[in-house]
């Protein structure tokens, strides 16, 4: 090795090259003040119509649709004007999610799992928007969208058998905890490979486009996920094929521990990324359940319509960890989830309703209880047929099943060797 | 899985070359089956870069056969969204060179589907692609990567090598309700390809395997095809290599048998088992580089299963560990100089 590689001498004035890396504003011990976070008033955002093209509202992907006020009243040409009653279910949703991702978290750190993510703080991204859409449509979520079950009403006690890998979970303990598959309720499987399902969201609206029929397909990821190639060769195809469905971003400001702008947040603003594609670009409020459901509502006019994609980024904040296997103090400053401006989806929900005489504090506190009843309820149920790791589980041999419709020779000479295996072992298990 | 081979309902037969076969393929079974498209870059109006698509979109429509952005990962993600829908999605790679930037969407998504969500969604895609060199394509239009997917669990890895196996396997790869790589052997879309680069080039036309129903026919995935009897030594090859071991036989007048694989996964290990057994060596041939190729996997299975039937050891003629080059085209390729001195060794032995 001679001279030093890649120095060459200096180019007239020019200073020398330097490298841009990325940091967060705050790391662990920094005093937190969110002053420079661009929210602007509830209410201003213009609605367009949903068949206007995209290249005439291009505004709409840098500002923030907001409807909720700081009075708690709902504002603006985005208000959803939703009955008392779906707030009353949109609030008791999320405050399902939030007593289950309680729960489960606690089980996690009790044993009972390997693994789990909550959605703290997220809960109106993914309950609005399952509110928005019609039951029918098809969801391609990422790991963090709980929210979708709940809200259509998938029995907690399949999403717990899921998350314990126990003799009920109809996936056969092949999953990671909450990566759920739901067909039933439209909620396709989740990959742990991040973005994958959003190419896959496309395929499916242009195969209901190309039948003739009327569902779309909707799809989510985080914003650190946009760097993946799979988004961006979803957003190629949806846009020219106009194909009928909603991308959803969910811009929560962290992937594990790397901060937004290592996915772009430093040079512009993830709804910004469909300016590009001549794509629908919403940016959203996403603590914001009133606004998340009018856009989700929006878009899925336009996507029904035959008018093309939207792209929603939805304006977040993860409260807590990425999952169970992080630890946010690490490299954050733990000052930021209280500091952050949009407040608390379910709180903000609550206070509107209440403003308009529709709820009080008594019959949040009823529904508080309700909710952590029915999930403690749903638990103990789920519990009888194991936690993972303890007794209950799924026949040896199912390890075997599913790799296709018909067992190859090859999967079953490994089956019998497993069988063997055990049987030499002196182990004693159920082979159903 | 069937075990016999379909008989053509209608058995008007007819000549066609590999790639009109293929193009028969799609066409018998979309008109079967509403649910099959077929799609890829250039694939539409234009009919594929190879003429493999040729005619299908003005039959179909474009709804059913479109040309697709360039995006791999996006065609392949695409097509297994389409599957979930209910579709059943004929995408093709243009060249298989091409289907690295759709690994993730194959090996993480179509081929764990089914058995990641308990069997609630399935990726019945049949990922068509041209494979193989030996057209002056260089490095990136020559490759075989076959080895590759047959190390993924959950898909399924199919070579023809005629007309006739190209057509009926791919209708039963396009009816299977699991992803289906199928590589095509490019340089053997025209002709029976020998090996002997520098004598005039062959056509189907007089080759059995040029023979083709015009009609719907099925070859069961998972069945090998022994293309010629022998006693002295079996010769396991796939796609263009079973032509090349075919001249080198007949030139030498080695009595080799010479089983045609057809599916790789999953593999008719039985028929490779009784051949083994019987001839008591047995040579593997593949274009693919040499390390961790297919053929490591094959004489595996032959030194687990025939043992103490082999009289000497098993023989790989491969291609060599460098990327495939281009003007050496020729040097790379394992011809009849290469198979026909490993034939020396293996009998001798």
């Amino acid at each position: 090795m001679g001279e030093e590689p890649g120095i060459v001498p200096p180019r007239g004035n020019l200073p020398p090259l330097s490298l841009h890396v990325p940091e967060p504003k705050f790391r662990p011990g920094d005093a937190v003040d969110f002053a420079d976070v661009p929210i602007p008033p509830a209410g201003t955002a213009r609605r367009p119509d949903t068949a206007d093209a995209a290249r005439d509202f291009t505004d709409l992907a840098y500002s923030m649709v907001r409807v909720l006020d700081d009075n708690h009243q709902a504002v603006g040409a985005w208000n959803p004007r939703l009955s008392p009653d779906t707030l009353r279910r949109m609030l008791r949703h999320m405050a399902t999610v939030r007593a289950f991702d309680e729960r489960m978290f606690r089980a996690q750190r009790q044993g009972k799992t390997s693994f789990y993510m909550k959605s703290l703080g997220e809960e109106a991204v993914a309950v609005a928007a399952a509110h928005a859409l019609d039951a029918e449509d098809m969801c391609f979520p990422s790991y963090r969208q709980q929210g979708l079950l709940i809200a259509r009403g998938c029995p907690m006690v399949d999403m717990m058998n899921q998350i314990y890998s126990n003799t009920g979970d109809k996936l056969q303990g092949k999953q990671l905890p909450i990566m759920y598959s739901e067909k039933r309720f439209g909620f396709f499987s989740i990959s742990g490979n991040l973005t994958t399902q959003y190419p896959q969201a496309v395929g499916w609206a242009m195969a209901s486009a190309s039948k003739g029929d009327t569902r779309i397909a909707a799809t989510w990821c985080g914003e650190g996920s946009t760097a993946e190639g799979d988004f961006h060769s979803a957003l190629t195809f949806a846009t020219v094929y106009r194909a009928p469905v909603i991308f959803n971003v969910v811009n929560n400001q962290w992937a594990i521990s790397s901060f937004s702008g290592f996915a772009g947040a430093e040079a512009t603003t993830f709804a910004a990324r469909a300016v590009g594609y001549g794509i629908a670009g919403l940016r959203v409020d996403g603590n914001d359940a009133l606004a998340v459901y009018a856009a989700t509502a929006w878009a899925a006019e336009r996507a029904r319509t035959n008018a093309g994609p939207t792209l929603i980024e939805h304006f977040t904040y993860r409260t807590e960890g990425h999952s169970t296997s992080d630890d946010p103090t690490q490299y954050r400053s733990a000052g930021e989830p209280t500091a952050w401006p949009l407040g608390d989806p379910i709180r903000r929900l609550k206070d509107h309703l209440v403003a308009i005489g529709e709820w009080d504090e008594a019959r949040q506190a009823d529904m508080d209880r309700e909710v952590a009843e029915e999930v403690k309820a749903a638990q103990k149920e789920a519990e009888k047929n194991g936690v993972l790791g303890h007794g209950l589980r799924q026949p040896l041999d199912s390890l075997f099943d599913g790799v296709f419709e018909e067992m190859p020779w090859h999967l079953r000479e490994q089956r019998q060797m497993m069988i063997d295996e055990e049987t030499a072992s002196g182990r004693p298990w159920d082979r159903k | 899985m069937t075990d016999t081979i379909e008989q053509p309902v209608d058995d008007t037969t007819t000549r066609m070359n590999m790639i009109q076969a293929i193009n028969s393929a799609m066409d018998v079974t979309m008109a079967r089956d509403p649910a099959i498209v077929v799609m890829g870059e250039d694939v539409g109006y234009f009919g594929g870069v190879f003429r493999a698509t040729a005619g299908l979109q003005k039959k179909y429509g474009k709804t059913r056969v479109f040309d697709t952005p360039i995006t791999e990962c996006g065609i392949i993600g695409v097509a297994v969204g389409m599957g979930a829908y209910g579709l059943r999605p004929v995408p093709e790679i243009q060249f298989a060179d091409y289907i690295y930037p759709a690994l993730d969407q194959l090996v993480s998504e179509a081929a764990r589907l089914r058995y990641r969500s308990g069997g609630e969604f399935t990726a019945p895609l049949t990922v068509r692609s041209p494979f193989g060199g030996g057209i002056f394509g260089g490095q990136t239009h020559s490759q075989s990567p076959e080895g590759i997917f047959t190390h993924v669990s959950g898909v399924k890895t199919v070579i023809p090598s005629t007309p006739y196996d190209a057509k009926g396997l791919l209708i039963a790869a396009i009816e299977d309700n699991d992803p289906v790589i199928f590589f095509e052997p490019k340089r053997i879309y025209n002709g029976p390809f020998n090996g002997h680069w520098d004598r005039p080039a062959e056509n189907w036309s007089k080759h059995p395997g040029g023979e083709v129903p015009t009609g719907y026919y099925k070859i069961p995935l998972g069945k090998a095809n022994v293309v010629r009897d022998g006693e002295a030594v079996t010769m396991l090859a796939y796609g263009t290599m079973v032509h090349v071991c075919a001249q080198v036989v007949a030139d030498t007048g080695v009595d080799a048998e010479i089983v045609d694989l057809r599916t790789l996964v999953p593999l008719d290990i039985e028929t490779i088992e009784a051949s083994v057994k019987k001839t008591g060596r047995c040579m593997i041939v593949h274009e693919a580089t040499r390390t961790s190729g297919f053929g490591a996997e094959l004489a595996a299975l032959v030194q687990e299963r025939c043992f103490y039937h082999l009289e000497a050891p098993v023989e790989r003629v491969t291609g060599f560990d460098t990327p495939y080059p281009h003007s050496l085209e020729w040097a790379y390729f394992p011809g009849p100089v290469r198979i026909g001195q490993a034939l020396k060794k293996i009998l001798k032995d």
